[in-house]
């Protein structure tokens, strides 16, 4: 149930444009502060910070104190899971065509 | 991030045939394992009975979206819709569409299913389940049905 529940929240936090445009700033592997995420977009810290905490929840970033700052870094697990859902239903696809082919091919 | 299925192959086969295999609902029954109850119809509904050992009970039902001859035919349905006793109707469907093209050796055929990040999260969930409890029976119905084709 715990795992359920987690999964809910990756699919929630990943539901986002700006959830995403920060996401993926963190994809880099670089740790970024609230301020670093809020350069170059119309966002205040605030907003970056919400946003982040949503993700935090949902694990696909953790937080990392460095002094009095706050860092965040990508953590790739979560979207490895989402990830899998979509090779899912793929390989259903790829097993389809298979048969598609099979079927067109063979038959007179 | 992707919220996306897509898939290209070559049949060698005429595009009228790929087309008729396609969207003549008995013909795509046969490939796709589902005995279907009507014709496909743009902006109509077909359902139909899978007929994968096992999974009998489940219905299987696609709107169909656009048919036009001998380049696209498209649907939406509900992916994993396992649950008999679940009305699936009120969530956000999944978009399936197939793209035919002529190519020297036959069809090139795209396949493309969209829209699974407006999927319920919770049936996300559900197709991991299905996945980690069912996939190894679909994996020998598929295997059955090779060995019977050859």
């Amino acid at each position: 149930m715990q795992r359920r529940a987690a999964k809910a929240a990756v699919f929630a936090a990943l539901g986002d444009e700006t959830r995403l445009m920060l996401l993926a700033r963190l994809c880099g592997g670089e740790r970024l502060s609230i301020t670093q995420l809020a350069e170059g977009s119309a966002l205040t810290r605030q907003g970056v910070t919400k946003h982040l905490r949503v993700m935090e929840r949902a694990k696909l970033v953790r937080c990392v104190r460095e002094g009095r700052e706050s860092q965040f870094e990508f953590d790739p697990q979560p979207v490895v899971e989402m990830q899998r859902y979509l090779t899912l239903v793929s390989e259903q696809w790829d097993q389809a065509l298979v048969r598609l082919k099979a079927f067109v091919e063979m038959s007179g | 991030m992707s919220d996306r299925v897509e898939k290209k192959i070559e049949l060698k086969a005429p595009v009228e045939k790929v087309w008729s295999a396609l969207t003549d609902s008995q013909k795509f029954g046969e490939w796709f394992r589902v005995k279907l109850e009507g014709p496909f119809a743009v902006g109509e509904a077909v359902s139909g009975k899978v007929l994968y050992p096992g999974y009998e009970h489940l219905k299987f039902e696609v709107v169909v979206k656009a048919i036009e001859p001998r380049s696209l035919f498209s649907y939406t349905w509900h992916p994993y819709a396992i649950d008999p006793k679940v009305d699936y109707t009120q969530e956000a469907p999944t978009l399936v569409e197939f793209r035919l093209e002529p190519v020297a050796e036959g069809t090139m055929l795209g396949v493309t299913e969209s829209g699974f990040d407006k999927l319920p999260s919770e049936r996300r969930l559900e197709a991991f389940r299905m996945n980690d409890n069912g996939w190894g029976q679909q994996m020998k119905n598929i295997e059955a049905y090779l060995a019977k084709a050859e």
